[in-house]
């Protein structure tokens, strides 16, 4: 990413939260389709330009039917929360956002997905899965160095030349709040260190390359109550740089981290809106059966 | 105690015997050549053995050192040509094989490797030996690698499914080609089990006589290139023991203790590779 753009997504962040901040909580009104209401609701101009959109998303898994018509927009420089009980379709949405599900035999999706205007199916998908990055559920450090992890994505992909790389790989692993803990060790196996540690990593891993977009995976799961405040706030600490979206089976961890809130069931896409109206008021029985604990 | 009691005790006791004495029949046998070949062969096994030429039937002393060489040379040339397919066979079959293909040249590999071994050294004779007009340790080499390719293709597909897809998908989600993944994540991954693999698959061949009666034949002498007869240990010790010789008896049984420690070796250093613990990116 240039700096340029940067710069530019970090404008839009402070005038969203100005903006944000101004702006009276009120539940919407039972509407079928929560992202245009989204967009009109988040007044500031900038940011009803979508980091990521899509539009009426369905996946298969052979012949089962894993997601029904999904439509969603990522809000540039905004955390968005993917919540709802396994198997809803949650992840499987998430990873068609970088098109890693491609992987899996069998696998079929129909719809739109555009980055930037730019449709995500059709673009090349190495280039794609540099721009959208991905933590996983379990910290799936390679077996290399630490400074070899981090600076993967990085000589993959051709960013920078050899006497660059220090410099990228310690910027990212601050960015990560793990340069303090590995400076002395970097050359060590990936694998000495501890899950949290291993999850940070790989979160440095995916920020060495400067994704536009970030995608977790429940990436806390694994993790003890500790390990998952730090990575928590790191993620608040890195949104001004990229989009977040974050599948949870944590609710409050979604209360915490992100801005925007998506509750999926069964493959569907049953309410998306900001986190707090999602938590206090949301407009759907089934969000509120969930949210209150009565299923999931 | 009641007679059930008894008879379930005494069951137990007797299986736990029948399957320890087997296990123990298993183990003694390696033991029992080992033994038998040191017994036979340590006599005849002097420094000549190693770099002396065969000597005419009558004449006390000589050695096989051309066989030693020999060998090495097919065996080498086999590794050269049955690693590098072999290798990348197996890395077709576990990483981009589609269902129907995969599972062919997986059935394939097995149907190859239950091929007589006699079978592939006529077929190379047909094949190589009859073209070039002379037995060579070419042709030798290539029988050994049509034994060693499905070897190291099995193994290579085994041990690189049992790589973590997390790890696939790491490589992938940073934009890594899918070659890339595969080579700077998932083979780095998989690197111990797969050279284990392939020292087995070495030793496996490095034994075999039948491929090499119709191809590499034998020699008395030093062979002066690849294209020529060449002496092999294995054949040393057919066409040895074949004789009416006591001398050459117990050179064959020699040249077996020499054979056996060579593979025997190239077992316990798989282990030692397989097994050995820390850091998964070091050594």
């Amino acid at each position: 990413m240039s700096s340029l753009a940067k710069a530019n997504m970090n404008t839009h962040t402070k005038e969203a939260s100005v903006s944000e901040s101004s702006k009276p909580v009120e539940p919407p009104q039972g509407q079928a389709a929560a992202p245009q209401s989204l967009s009109q609701q988040t007044a500031s101009p900038q940011t009803a330009v979508p980091k990521m959109r899509a539009s009426g998303v369905n996946f298969r898994y052979g012949t089962f039917k894993a997601l029904h018509d999904i439509s969603l927009e990522f809000q540039t420089n905004k955390v968005t929360a993917l919540i709802g009980p396994s198997g809803c379709g949650k992840s499987t949405f998430l990873r068609s956002l970088n098109r890693i599900n491609e992987t899996i035999r069998g696998t079929q999706i129909e719809g739109e997905i555009t980055l930037d205007g730019e449709d995500v199916l059709k673009m090349d998908v190495t280039s794609l899965r540099r721009r959208v990055g991905m933590v996983f559920q379990r910290p799936n450090p390679f077996p290399k160095s630490i400074f070899e992890n981090v600076a993967y994505g990085v000589r993959v992909n051709g960013l920078a030349s050899r006497s660059e790389l220090p410099d990228i790989v310690e910027k990212s692993l601050r960015r990560a709040a793990l340069w303090d803990e590995v400076r002395d060790k970097l050359h060590q196996s990936a694998h000495a260190l501890s899950g949290g540690q291993q999850q940070r990593l790989c979160i440095a891993r995916g920020l060495a390359v400067d994704p536009e977009v970030l995608l977790l995976d429940e990436p806390c799961s694994a993790l003890d109550p500790i390990a998952t405040a730090k990575i928590e706030d790191l993620l608040v600490g890195i949104k001004d740089q990229c989009t977040i979206v974050i599948v949870t089976h944590n609710m409050q961890q979604a209360a915490r981290v992100a801005d925007n809130t998506g509750f999926f069931l069964l493959g569907k896409l049953i309410e998306h809106d900001r986190t707090d109206v999602i938590f206090k008021n949301p407009s759907k029985k089934e969000t509120e059966d969930y949210i209150t604990g009565r299923f999931g | 105690m009641t007679a059930r009691n008894l008879y379930r005790k005494g069951l137990n006791n007797l299986m736990l015997t029948l399957t320890g004495v087997c296990a123990l029949l298993t183990v003694s046998v390696l033991f029992a050549i080992l033994g038998y070949l040191i017994y036979n062969g340590g006599k005849s096994l002097d420094l000549n053995f190693f770099t002396k030429l065969p000597l005419s039937p009558g004449e006390r002393g000589g050695g096989m050192a051309n066989a030693i060489v020999g060998s090495a040379e097919i065996v080498g040339l086999a590794a050269i040509f049955g690693i590098p397919v072999g290798f990348f066979t197996g890395v077709y079959l576990a990483e981009w094989g589609g269902r129907t293909f995969s599972f062919l040249v997986r059935y394939m590999c097995d149907l190859l490797n239950g091929v007589p071994s006699i079978v592939i050294g006529i077929f190379v004779w047909v094949m190589v030996v009859r073209p070039m007009k002379t037995y060579s340790a070419v042709a030798g080499g290539i029988a050994l690698s049509l034994m060693l390719i499905p070897i190291v293709a099995k193994s290579t597909e085994q041990f690189l499914s049992d790589v973590p897809s997390a790890l696939r998908e790491g490589a992938l989600a940073l934009g890594a080609t899918k070659w890339r993944a595969i080579a700077t994540v998932v083979v780095p991954a998989a690197r111990k089990g797969i050279m284990t693999g392939m020292i087995l698959g070495i030793a496996r061949i490095a034994g075999e006589s039948a491929p090499l009666l119709f191809t590499s034949l034998n020699n008395q002498f030093w062979a002066s290139g690849l294209k020529e007869p060449t002496a092999s240990l294995p054949l040393m010790i057919y066409f040895r023991a074949l004789s009416p010789y006591h001398d050459w008896h117990r050179q064959a049984w020699a040249a077996g203790l020499v054979l056996l420690s060579m593979v025997l070796i190239a077992n316990i250093a798989a282990r030692l590779i397989l097994s050995r613990g820390g850091s998964p990116n070091r050594g």
